[in-house]
C-alpha cells in the first residue's frame, strides 16, 4: 500500500459517515423503492427521496425531482449529450464543447458526429479557459446543446460557468456542465448559473462508486438510454441503486456541510506545495490557470524527468502523470495537448490531486522526495545537460518517433 | 496496479543504482537516440581502444524502464570488442533484467539504437583519422 494518497481527482475514499448511512439499506431495508404495496418499499423511496433532495440542496436545484440517478458521471454525461442530440434524430444540429473534457463527453460528441451531428469545440487558452466570446461565434440556430466542464480534473481549470449559462440562456440552448471534479469544492447554483444539465459522481466527493446522477431541469426532455420500467421519469430505467443513493445524498450533504471549511484548508496545503516546488526546485511549469484553479490541484512539469520515472522515484505517494509511459496507449496527456503544452514537458508532467486526509506533513514529505529526485534524475537526463549549455531542446533535430 | 507492478527486481535494482551514469570524458564514439516530444532520449558515449569498449557512460531521460536498459547496456558492453558489443541486441538487453513489460519493450530498443549509434560514430571517428 501507498503511504500517502495524493490522486482524489481519479477518486476519493469512502466517508465513514457515508457508510454508516448506507449499510440499513443493504441490509434490513433491502426494499425496491418501486413497490408500492407494501412498508420495504415505502422505507427504500423515503431514503432515496431524501437523497435527492440532499443532491439537490448541494446544486440549488429548485425541485429533487430534477435529480435523475445513474450509474455514475459518464453514463450522467452521455445522457445528457445523447439524450439532446436524439431529441432531433431527423434534423440532426450542432453540439458545442471544449478539447479538455473527460472523455465521457468527448467519446460520445465523437460518436453523433459519425451519426451526422456538428461538433463544434469552442477555443480554450493555454490555461484550458474557455474563450467566451469564440464560443458565442459558434452558436446558430441549429446548435441544439453547449456542454462545457466546470472543472477540469488535469490541470484543475475552472470555467465561467455562470457567464457560459447566461449567454446560453439569452439564445435559449440547454447548457450541460459535468461539475464531478467541482462538487464540494466550487459554489454551484443551478438556477443562478442557468445551468440546465449538471453531471455529479458519488466516489469524487467520498461517496460510493457506481452511483451518480444527472441534474435535469424541469422542462428538459431527453431521450432515454436505457429503456424499461420507465424509473426517473423514464430518463434512466433500471431498479434503483438504494444503498448507493443514499451514499451519494450523504456525500452531497457532507460536501455542502463542510465546503469552506474544506477549501480553505486544501488551499493551504495546495499552497505550500506549490510555493515549496515554486522556491526549490527551477525549471518547472505549472500546467492549469495560476487562480481559477480547483482548490485542491496542482499539475506540474519538471522539465527533463520524465513523469513515470519521477513517480516511480516517488512511489510511497500514490500521484498521476501526463506522461505516456504511465498510459497503455504510449500517448501524452490530450489535456496538456489540448492546451498547447509541448510534448516534451507533457511528458514530465506530474498531478497531485489532494484530498481529506493529506496534512502538511505529508506536503512536507512529497516536497522533499521531489527535491531529491528531481535533482537525481537531471543528474542523469542529457536533456537537462543541453539545458544547462544553453540549448533548447524543442527546436533541436531529433530523430522521428521510435513508437 | 501501478505501471510499474510489472517490472522485475533487476529492473527497479538498476532503476535506483544504475551502473556508469555520466558521459565519459575522452569518449570517441557518442550516440544519443530518442526524442524529447516522446518521452525518452538516450546518450551513450564510449571509450574505445584498440577495438575494445574500455569505458561506457549513459545518460537518459525515460521512464524506469528506459533507465534500466541503458544502466544494462553499459554493464554488458564494458570490456567487450566493438564486433560483439553489435551483436548486443535489445533481446540480451531485456533478458538479462529479467523481462520487461510489453509496453516498455520498446526503451530496449532504444539502448540497443543507442549502443549502435555510438559505435558508429566510433567507426566514423576511427575511419577519418580523428
Amino acid at each position: 500500500m501507498k503511504a500517502i494518497y495524493m490522486d482524489h481527482h481519479a477518486t476519493t475514499p469512502l466517508d465513514k459517515e457515508v457508510l454508516e448511512s448506507m449499510m440499513p439499506y443493504l441490509t434490513e431495508h433491502f426494499g425496491n423503492p418501486s413497490s408500492n404495496t407494501h412498508e420495504y418499499g415505502h422505507i427504500a423511496r423515503k431514503a432515496v427521496e431524501e437523497a435527492r433532495k440532499k443532491i439537490a440542496d448541494l446544486i440549488g436545484a429548485q425541485s429533487a425531482d430534477e435529480i435523475i440517478f445513474t450509474s455514475g458521471a459518464t453514463e450522467a454525461d452521455n445522457l445528457a449529450v445523447k439524450g439532446i442530440a436524439w431529441n432531433n434524430r431527423d434534423k440532426k444540429g450542432q453540439i458545442i464543447t471544449i478539447a479538455t473534457e473527460h472523455k465521457a463527453i468527448l467519446d460520445t460528441v465523437s460518436r453523433l458526429e459519425r451519426e451526422g451531428y456538428e461538433i463544434a469545440y469552442a477555443r480554450i487558452d493555454e490555461y484550458g479557459l474557455i474563450d467566451l466570446d469564440h464560443l458565442a461565434s459558434l452558436l446558430k440556430p441549429e446548435t441544439r446543446l453547449i456542454s462545457i466542464q466546470t472543472a477540469n480534473s488535469e490541470i484543475g481549470t475552472i470555467q465561467p460557468i455562470a457567464e457560459i449559462g447566461q449567454l446560453a440562456m439569452q439564445h435559449k440552448i440547454p447548457f450541460h456542465t459535468d461539475a464531478v471534479q467541482a462538487l464540494g469544492k466550487v459554489d454551484i447554483n443551478v438556477i443562478r448559473d442557468h445551468i440546465d444539465m449538471l453531471s455529479i459522481s458519488a466516489h469524487k466527493m467520498y461517496g460510493p462508486k457506481g452511483i451518480g446522477a444527472l441534474y435535469v431541469r424541469k422542462g428538459i426532455k431527453l431521450t432515454s438510454l436505457i429503456d424499461g420500467g420507465g424509473h426517473e421519469r423514464g430518463m434512466r430505467s433500471g431498479t434503483l441503486n438504494v444503498p448507493g443513493i443514499v451514499g451519494l445524498g450523504k456525500a452531497a450533504e457532507i460536501a455542502k456541510r463542510d465546503m469552506k471549511q474544506e477549501v480553505d484548508r486544501l488551499l493551504i496545503l495546495r499552497n505550500r506545495l506549490a510555493d515549496g516546488i515554486d522556491k526549490q526546485i527551477e525549471h518547472c511549469k505549472l500546467n492549469g490557470h495560476p487562480i481559477k484553479r480547483l482548490a485542491n490541484n496542482l499539475n506540474y512539469s519538471f522539465a527533463y524527468v520524465e513523469g513515470e520515472s519521477l513517480i516511480l522515484a516517488c512511489r510511497d505517494v500514490a500521484l498521476s502523470s501526463g506522461s505516456a509511459c504511465t498510459s497503455t496507449s504510449l500517448q501524452s496527456s490530450y489535456v496538456l495537448r489540448a492546451i498547447n503544452v509541448p510534448e516534451s514537458l507533457a511528458h514530465c508532467s506530474i498531478r497531485f490531486g489532494l484530498g481529506k486526509s493529506n496534512t502538511s506533513e505529508q506536503i512536507d514529505y512529497i516536497l522533499e522526495l521531489l527535491v531529491r529526485n528531481v535533482k537525481k534524475l537531471r543528474e542523469m537526463s542529457p536533456l537537462y545537460d543541453l539545458a544547462r549549455d544553453g540549448i533548447d531542446i524543442d527546436k533541436l533535430n531529433w530523430s522521428k518517433h521510435t513508437h | 496496479m501501478d505501471v510499474w507492478d510489472d517490472y522485475t527486481e533487476k529492473v527497479m535494482e538498476h532503476y535506483e543504482h544504475p551502473r556508469n551514469v555520466g558521459v565519459v570524458e575522452n569518449a570517441n564514439g557518442t550516440g544519443v537516440v530518442g526524442n524529447p516530444a516522446c518521452g525518452d532520449v538516450m546518450k551513450l558515449t564510449i571509450r574505445v581502444d584498440d577495438d575494445i569498449i574500455t569505458d561506457v557512460k549513459f545518460k537518459t531521460f525515460g521512464c524506469g524502464a528506459a533507465i534500466a536498459t541503458s544502466s544494462m547496456v553499459t554493464e554488458i558492453v564494458k570490456g567487450k570488442n566493438i564486433d560483439d558489443a553489435l551483436k548486443v541486441s535489445n533481446k540480451v538487453v531485456t533478458d538479462a533484467l529479467g523481462g520487461l513489460p510489453k509496453v516498455k519493450l520498446h526503451c530496449s530498443v532504444l539502448a540497443e539504437d543507442a549502443l549502435k549509434a555510438a559505435i558508429d560514430d566510433y567507426r566514423k571517428n576511427r575511419d577519418s583519422g580523428k
